[in-house]
């Protein structure tokens, strides 16, 4: 029988999920890595079992994990993440230079071919690839070099770059987002690259329709149709229907367009979720209500999303990462919180109920459907 | 000489360890002789404590022996004659910090 395993990461440690094809029931697995920063995890989509995971901590820095076994046993591969040459500087908050310094890996994107490769986007901002299982890391450095990138500012977050879509139909076509760069592509599988962010708006920045600067918090697609992408910006929910070429607001009658996840029905590719925030200074959700929205229009029209949810004194928050749907039928939907919440919907997220409640703060949540 | 060494809790998780770790170190017992080996015997602790490329000890990393903070001693500068001799271990520890 078919099941699920949701591959959560925390501030505390990462912790694997896993459910059969009802979805009804959770065994919880972990903490691994207790403790650490565990900013996402994420399988290969040729090989369920092999995961790489992101670990981190202030005191003693950056590790990746592997494993062969799909989170049952783990093993600490490479972690020296060099920038190419001599990095040269961003802006920092307050507009002054600030030299590009390694932080952290914020996310992990396997190759949709190869369970050997997979990118890492990193803070400072920059792509990274390993072609061994994660033994050794390259930079991609055409993205970091661009004309553009002197004037890139982090986001509250740091300057990080926290998605990567690859492109199914297009080998080499691969989307990066940065907080506060904006929307990057290559289709030179990582060579060269070009700022998709025209149409996007942003008042928190002197010419708010820049050609970089953008706070994107996160970008998806439908991988049966790769030029449409939806955004959720600081402020705006967007949409491209070019590859990104171009973008339009899709925020229609959400109660606010401040979010931070947005995702993709696995089956139907005008449907979409977002959670909306109350603001960029709040950080938490409007009226104490965690209400996923679900557009089935492809944006504008936009219903929330309640049954099984929390509807009082509910102040918590849901992060970029925290997001993401199973393909089976009908499609998952899972939002990890702040408050250590994951919440699971079987029915495309007519209703919701928790998987487990009290987790650390949740970062990242990924589904994977297995045979 | 045998160099006894007490790691972090989270390292002693990472590198697989109970209890100290014992290094082997060629005269004379420097930090860096000593960080060279720990990371020769246990690769997953490579850029744990110091960065990889610049050596530099990580901020929040620091060294005690002897009742000793030795974290801002020059990396080739002997170790304590006690430690040198295993009589007392080298502490690596994560600085303390609360928080979250």
């Amino acid at each position: 029988m078919s099941g699920v395993r949701l591959l959560v990461g925390t501030r505390k440690g990462a912790f694997v999920l896993t459910s059969d094809g009802t979805r009804d029931r959770w065994e919880v697995g972990g903490p691994h890595f207790g403790g650490w920063e565990i900013y996402h995890l994420k399988g290969s989509p040729v090989d369920p079992n092999r995961l790489y995971a992101s670990q981190s901590s202030s005191w003693f820095g950056q590790v990746i994990q592997r494993s062969h076994d799909g989170g049952k046993t783990w093993e600490s591969v490479g972690n020296k993440f060099v920038y190419d040459g001599v990095p040269g500087t961003h802006l920092w908050y307050d507009g002054t230079p600030r030299p590009w310094e390694f932080a952290r890996v914020w996310h992990l994107e396997p190759s949709l071919t190869d369970p050997d490769t997979v990118h890492a986007g990193i803070q400072d901002a920059a792509l990274f690839r390993s072609t061994d299982g994660g033994q050794s890391w390259q930079e991609l450095p055409g993205l970091r070099q661009h004309p553009s990138a002197t004037v890139w500012q982090p986001g509250a977050g740091g300057m990080c770059l926290h998605t990567i879509l690859l492109d199914p139909s297009r080998p080499g076509r691969i989307f990066v987002a940065i907080s506060a760069a904006g929307v990057f592509r290559s289709d030179d599988a990582g060579k060269t690259w070009r700022p998709m962010n025209r149409g996007l708006r942003s008042e928190q920045i002197p010419d708010p329709t820049a050609e970089v600067g953008h706070c994107v918090h996160r970008i998806a697609m439908h991988r049966s149709r790769p030029d449409v992408l939806f955004m959720q910006k600081h402020w705006d929910v967007m949409r491209s229907d070019d590859a990104g070429e171009s973008w339009r607001e899709i925020s229609g009658n959400l109660p606010t367009d401040f979010g931070f996840p947005i995702d993709v029905h696995a089956h139907e590719p005008e449907t979409i979720y977002v959670v909306p925030i109350k603001s960029d200074s709040e950080h938490y959700l409007p009226d104490g209500k965690l209400r996923v929205y679900r557009s089935r229009t492809g944006g504008q029209e936009w219903e929330p999303l309640t049954r099984g949810l929390p509807q009082r004194d509910c102040y918590v928050n849901v992060l970029r990462d925290a997001m993401a749907v199973d393909s089976l039928d009908p499609c998952g939907v899972y939002v990890g919180t702040t408050g250590g919440q994951v919440y699971a919907s079987a029915d495309a997220g007519d209703s919701w109920a928790a998987i487990v409640r009290d987790l650390p703060s949740v970062v990242s949540v990924e589904a994977q459907t297995l045979p | 000489m045998t160099i006894r060494v007490v790691l972090p809790a989270h390292l002693r998780t990472l590198a697989h360890v109970d209890g100290e770790v014992k290094l082997d170190v060629g005269a004379p017992a420097t930090q860096r002789a000593v960080l060279d080996a720990l990371e020769a015997g246990y690769p997953m602790l490579r850029g744990t404590i110091r960065d990889q490329v610049t050596h530099r000890r990580r901020a929040f990393v620091r060294f005690f022996a002897c009742e000793q903070d030795l974290s801002h001693e020059a990396p080739d500068a002997p170790l304590p004659e006690a430690v040198a001799t295993g009589a007392e271990p080298l502490l690596i520890v994560g600085a303390m910090a609360g928080g979250c």
